[in-house]
């Protein structure tokens, strides 16, 4: 029998169990060697994260309750999930919290915990979350000048510079 | 200090010292940090990512009150210097790719840089030569500290650090360290290695290749979970585990010897033979026998070379770094032409263009 890959003799038989059903390679010594060196390479972080919400909501959900899902965006720097699950990236700190419940069973699927016990920083924790609230306040700001409510735009002005100047 | 000062080095993670040399070639840790008012990078518009190099620019600049640091914007950069940075390790090939305001902090002697902008706000790093994970802690830890005395980084009292991916959250470090595998490719034996690491959630991936390609036999193993762990199990977890593979390294080495001496012999000669009188040669091919080569040296079958010389080739025959010492850009074809011409000079001696280290033996 031949190389799939090439016209040397196939002497490695392999038999892919994982990912659905089983997959025949018949491939010489040097296609063999890259196979394997190429499934033993860790997936990207990306595709990762995906795949594996991609599991975890196609167990839990309804295709209604999915759309809804999906639709769901954090209010200080508006990603959807949607947009999270198509590119694996969050926008802001917040979504850790706004999206805690479909966060939390992938954190875990990834990480096998789901609590820090690590190095932190010497300020507290609950300021880290108040400063990242400033995301939204410039961002309401700056719609609220582009629709010429002026009044509002200085009243969250203010509120940022009071945040701003908080000692960190 | 300017860019091209470092192209006559090789920087600290290649120097070729340190513990268990003849296999570790690095160890280096990483970490993921954001600032807690500004969106992830994604998320970033042209304004925040210009605000978040700029306060960052200044917490920089407090670290380089002792020591000699090279601030670099990444984005004004020619393509050839930052392919060059991608191959000494200073930034990622994401970072010398991506758009926007963006930057990286070099100290001098290459035992840190700190990117900014990339996909998290500041991805800090620190690396030594040979097997040093706690003295590399000791360094990224600091610098940590430093910078985190006057920003907020963005932090969950229970997540801790929060990260762009969820991957990276809770100490948002990677500790690798790269290792130098001829014998156990050789002997086939690396993919065993491979399954063994996955199983304890351990990430291999070969080392300069395209994709998964390994060349030169060069492997890093990190730590894939970054949550639920401190910083020092994450470390011991991966230094526990490099002196059982460099056993591993070894055992295939002396199998080799036993075995097989002369066609190890053989093969190590003829490749220090093409290095030495080719007169076109790939990056591919070089990478390749300088593997060889370098197992040679360790195993004392060849003697008038030493390790820092040829990990100082390794770099330095990659195709930013020889079109930045001869000055100007090469296609291909010159390229390989180039490449040979400047292995010739350094292997054989020729005038004086050997950086230093080969002329001691």
């Amino acid at each position: 029998m031949k190389c799939q890959h090439c016209d040397r003799p196939a002497t490695f038989h392999i038999t892919e169990l994982t990912g659905g059903k089983p997959q025949e390679f018949h491939l010489c010594e040097e296609h063999a060697r890259q196979y394997l060196t190429a499934s033993a390479n860790e997936p990207t972080p990306t595709a990762g994260v995906a795949a594996v919400l991609a599991h975890q909501m196609a167990v839990g959900q309804t295709a209604e309750e999915l759309a809804q899902l999906d639709q769901q965006a954090c209010p200080v720097c508006g990603i959807s999930f949607y947009e999270f699950r198509s590119q694996g990236r969050l926008g802001c700190p917040h979504d850790y919290v706004c999206f805690h419940t479909q966060l939390e069973p992938l954190i875990v699927n990834i990480h096998g915990e789901s609590e820090h016990v690590g190095k932190r920083p010497r300020r507290p924790a609950d300021g880290s979350e108040r400063r990242t609230q400033l995301i939204r306040l410039r961002r309401e700001m700056k719609e609220a000048i582009d629709e010429e409510h002026y009044e509002r735009a200085s009243e969250l002005r203010d509120e940022i510079q009071r945040i701003e100047s908080e000692e960190i | 200090m300017q860019l091209d000062d470092l192209t006559n080095n090789t920087g600290e993670w290649l120097r070729g010292g340190g513990p268990e040399s003849d296999i570790v070639i690095s160890s280096r840790i990483r970490l993921a940090r954001n600032l807690a008012d500004f969106p992830f990078i994604s998320r970033a518009t042209t304004q925040d990512r210009a605000r978040i190099e700029k306060i960052l620019h200044e917490r920089v600049v407090a670290i380089a009150a002792h020591t000699d640091l090279l601030y670099v914007n990444v984005s004004q950069l020619e393509k050839v210097d930052r392919q060059f940075l991608v191959e000494r390790h200073l930034i990622s090939r994401e970072h010398a790719e991506g758009q926007g305001a963006r930057a990286v902090a070099i100290d001098s002697l290459e035992k840190f840089s700190l990117m900014i902008n990339e996909e998290d706000h500041l991805r800090i790093q620190a690396m030594q030569s040979g097997l040093d994970l706690n003295g590399v802690w000791d360094q990224i830890n600091r610098i940590d500290d430093v910078i985190e005395e006057k920003v907020a980084y963005a932090f969950h009292d229970r997540l801790g650090y929060l990260t762009a991916c969820p991957t990276n959250v809770g100490t948002g470090m990677r500790v690798s360290v790269m290792l130098h595998l001829p014998a156990l490719v050789i002997t086939r034996q690396i993919d065993k290695v491979f399954r063994s690491l996955q199983k304890i959630s351990l990430a291999v991936r070969g080392l300069y290749g395209e994709g998964s390609q390994a060349m030169g036999d060069f492997y890093q193993i990190s730590n894939q979970i970054t949550l639920g762990r401190t910083e020092s199990e994450l470390i011991r977890q991966v230094s526990d585990i490099v002196p059982v593979i460099i056993d591993y390294e070894r055992q295939a080495r002396e199998f080799l010897i036993k075995e097989s001496q002369e066609s190890l012999h053989d093969r190590v000669s003829r490749a220090y033979g093409i290095l030495r009188t080719a007169q076109t040669i790939t990056s591919e091919e070089t990478m390749h026998l300088l593997s060889s080569v370098r197992m040679g040296v360790n195993l004392g079958l060849i003697h008038d070379l030493d390790i820092e010389a040829i990990n100082e080739l390794f770099i330095r025959t990659q195709p930013a770094h020889l079109q930045k010492i001869t000055g100007g850009e090469l296609d291909t074809t010159d390229r390989n032409i180039e490449r040979a011409r400047f292995l010739r000079r350094y292997l054989n001696k020729e005038d004086g263009t050997n950086g230093g280290s080969a002329e001691h033996n």
